[in-house]
């Protein structure tokens, strides 16, 4: 590999406090060599080609927590090749997928299976996690340590959240022995049954089985009450409604743990459901503009500390139905950074908090050494267009799967360049 | 409320999905067109032939017996070929999506459909996928705009109003889509809407509708021209929201001593089919001075013919 030079970039990288106009070397092994300021014309020699970046944006390859991966079982949805050209066309270059396969991540020959698949067929980082629980059942604990051993880098249910308060706590203690990340999915499942849409006028008004916001409530609260007593590395995956910011707020003083959010919901409300629009059947749904302003706020007052995309591929079939039998989720890996710069283009939260929240902060929770631009580290960035215009038409979606919950929405910010250990990998 | 007949005006909407997209003069257009069916349908010749040559389906994807049989009398009464699908036999058992069956429906060219579907919205999505005319006959617990007409027509034809007067609607509110339609057309037209019910089958922000909420039955019938009984919905209830029946009747079942806070000429409606004994006392249902359940269903039949020629030419 050739040095690479890029001179001209806004550079921003929050867990080395850097945002300043500078430049990029590339070292031959694909290892950052040199950043910032300091790099410029007059310490590299004339003989090299630079790029110049006219000013486009540098940040660290987007790390994104929850992504579903329909590889194994689900691989006409999403696998490992389909999901690396989303990531890298959106600037992610590490995801952690989720267990919710078939057959689902939850003992070490499978996990085997994943990490050889993993390395073949994909171009980013996976990190995979496993469930919580056997079969995600919720019923039986599964080998954390031994897993973990595999490569593992987190456990959760995924979809599912651990009902079983006294299971809860023995997760929590095993966790805390083995030095276990858990990323719980808050929501009460016999308060939500059936639930389609948030609980209120809109499900009221189409007819349809809301969701509380008390469901996801009443297992943060139990959660973080189970953690006051039992320290261990706890991670919500996403929380949606202004009354969970509140209790976070109010918890952090109490007890350790991080929290994040969807950018769906940080994006949308329930009024975008319109007339039954299946896409946005989500979960957690989205809620009022209340609820949504009050994230964006959780953000910017780091309540909240991660941006996910909560990534997770349907093929069309499942989202032609009524909304009672469309399947639930939305496909947005490749839209997570553009639709985040939303939120800095209408002056709602500042860039470096984005960033922070889409690599930084993410790295740290895992214990990953990615999201930064540190000298001697791979180099796994983005550079971005901040300003460029689109448009998303679910046509040209790379993902296999084209359940966008924002098509036809205008954006402004495109990643141009994604470059993993220093390759280019992806070029607009 | 003054009816006059208004030739001129034209129905906003390509299909009947609820009365949200209805507006005050389509609703008038079709409660005049409908007034004048009311004496047909007590003549001896009952037939038309307006809609001659034209096809009519009926896709009931959930069980009805009056609504069905109110639609195919109305569609045939008007001169419409009708043909009503029996879903038991057909491709949906089989896996065939609505979207699909939509299709194939439309492919064999259709003048209007008349659908029925356990799932809020279906009839949205139907009408996205055909060219004709699309009327709900009950979507989920969405709505029922044709029940919600033909209790206005009721009504009407019994108070020669709508405006000014107090009606309640009693019971599962949550799992009905004839409350919903009604909230929506009885506070269009001028009433003071009172619902009546356990808060647990109460839906979340109802009072936003612009209708009073009450968990006593006796305050919320305080009054009331009509008492709008529902039917407990049992088949769309998956935990437990009552302790028991027999309780629900002793706080919510419609009783002499319960309607008596409403005006002595109160009016009972019931959209049917009754539990008797669970949600109204069966002489009450029966009491030909106080129940209009029957003309519910005569008038029933006008509405829909109404309906149908409105949406079908």
């Amino acid at each position: 590999m050739k040095k690479q030079y890029f001179l001209n970039a806004n550079i921003i990288d929050t867990h080395n406090s850097l945002n300043e106009m500078g430049g990029l070397i590339i070292d031959e092994n694909g290892l950052i060599e040199a950043i910032g300021k300091k790099v410029n014309k007059n310490n590299i020699p004339t003989r090299e080609k630079i790029i110049d970046l006219q000013g486009k944006y540098i940040f660290p390859g987007i790390i994104d927590m929850r992504v579903f991966v329909g590889e194994p079982g689900y691989e006409y949805k999403e696998n490992f090749r389909t999901l690396s050209n989303a990531a890298l066309s959106g600037g992610v270059t590490s995801v952690v997928t989720m267990p919710n396969t078939n057959p689902i991540i939850d003992n070490v020959s499978i996990v085997d299976f994943l990490k050889r698949r993993g390395r073949d067929k994909s171009k980013i980082n996976i990190f995979p996690t496993a469930s919580l629980t056997k079969n995600l059942e919720g019923t039986n604990m599964t080998e954390f340590g031994l897993l973990q051993k595999k490569g593992i880098i987190a456990f959760t249910d995924g979809l599912k959240t651990i009902q079983n308060t006294r299971l809860m706590s023995r997760i929590m203690k095993s966790a805390h022995d083995l030095n276990s990340l858990i990323l719980q999915h808050a929501e009460d499942l016999e308060l939500s049954k059936d639930g389609m849409i948030n609980d209120g006028i809109i499900s009221t008004k189409l007819g349809l089985q809301g969701i509380p916001d008390l469901a996801e409530l009443v297992i943060i609260e139990r959660d973080l009450t189970l953690l006051e007593s039992i320290k261990c590395r706890y991670h919500i995956s996403q929380i949606s409604s202004k009354k969970s910011v509140e209790i976070i707020n109010e918890r952090k003083q109490k007890a350790k743990f991080t929290c994040g959010v969807s950018i769906n919901n940080l994006s949308l409300n329930e009024n975008d459901i319109g007339d039954f629009r299946t896409f946005l059947k989500l979960s957690p749904p989205l809620r009022t503009e209340e609820d949504r302003i009050s994230l964006v706020e959780g953000l910017n007052n780091k309540i909240i500390d991660v941006i996910v995309s909560d990534h997770k591929p349907e093929d069309e079939e499942q989202k032609r139905l009524t909304f009672s039998q469309a399947a639930t989720g939305s496909s947005g890996i490749e839209t997570l950074l553009p639709l985040s710069l939303e939120l800095y283009h209408n002056d709602s939260v500042k860039l470096e908090t984005i960033i922070q929240a889409l690599t930084s902060n993410p790295a740290k929770i895992l214990k990953i050494n990615k999201g930064n631009l540190t000298i001697g580290n791979d180099a796994d960035f983005c550079i971005v267009d901040i300003n460029k215009p689109w448009i998303v038409k679910k046509d040209k979606l790379i993902s296999k799967s084209k359940n966008t919950s924002i098509e036809n929405k205008k954006l402004q910010g495109k990643v141009t360049n994604t470059f993993v250990k220093g390759v280019e990998l992806f070029k607009l | 409320m003054a009816i006059k007949s208004q030739k001129a005006v034209k129905i906003s909407q390509k299909h009947l999905l609820g009365i949200q997209d209805l507006s005050i003069s389509d609703v008038n257009l079709i409660l005049n067109e409908a007034k004048q069916f009311i004496s047909l349908n007590k003549s001896k010749n009952k037939k038309l032939n307006v809609l001659r040559g034209k096809t009519q389906i009926n896709l009931f994807f959930e069980p009805s017996t009056r609504t069905q049989s109110s639609f195919e009398l109305a569609g045939k009464r008007l001169g419409a070929d009708v043909m009503s699908m029996n879903i038991v036999n057909s491709a949906i058992k089989k896996g065939e999506t609505l979207i699909d069956t939509a299709m194939t429906l439309n492919a064999m060219h259709p003048d209007l459909i008349v659908v029925r579907h356990q799932d809020s919205g279906a009839c949205n999505l139907l009408s996205q996928k055909v060219n004709c005319s699309v009327i709900n006959a009950g979507d989920g617990r969405r709505e029922h705009p044709t029940q919600a007409l033909l209790d206005a027509l009721t009504i009407i034809e019994k108070k020669e109003k709508i405006q000014g007067l107090k009606i309640a609607i009693c019971g599962d509110i949550l799992h009905s889509r004839v409350a919903r339609s009604n909230i929506y057309l009885l506070t269009m037209l001028g009433a003071e809407v009172n619902i009546i019910s356990p808060t647990n089958l109460m839906p979340e922000d109802i009072e936003k509708f612009g209708v009073n909420k009450f968990s006593d039955m006796r305050k919320g019938l305080k009054d009331c021209d009509i008492v709008m009984m529902l039917r407990l919905q049992n088949e769309r209830m998956t935990s437990s929201f009552l302790s028991s029946n027999r309780e629900y009747y002793e706080y919510y079942g419609l009783t002499p001593d319960k309607l008596s806070n409403a005006k002595d000429d109160a009016l009972i409606m019931h959209p049917g089919p009754m539990n008797r004994g669970i949600e109204i006392d069966t002489n009450l249902a029966d009491d030909i001075n106080r129940s209009v359940i029957k003309e519910q269903v005569e008038l029933g039949v006008a509405v829909r013919m109404a309906c149908i020629k409105i949406f079908c030419i």
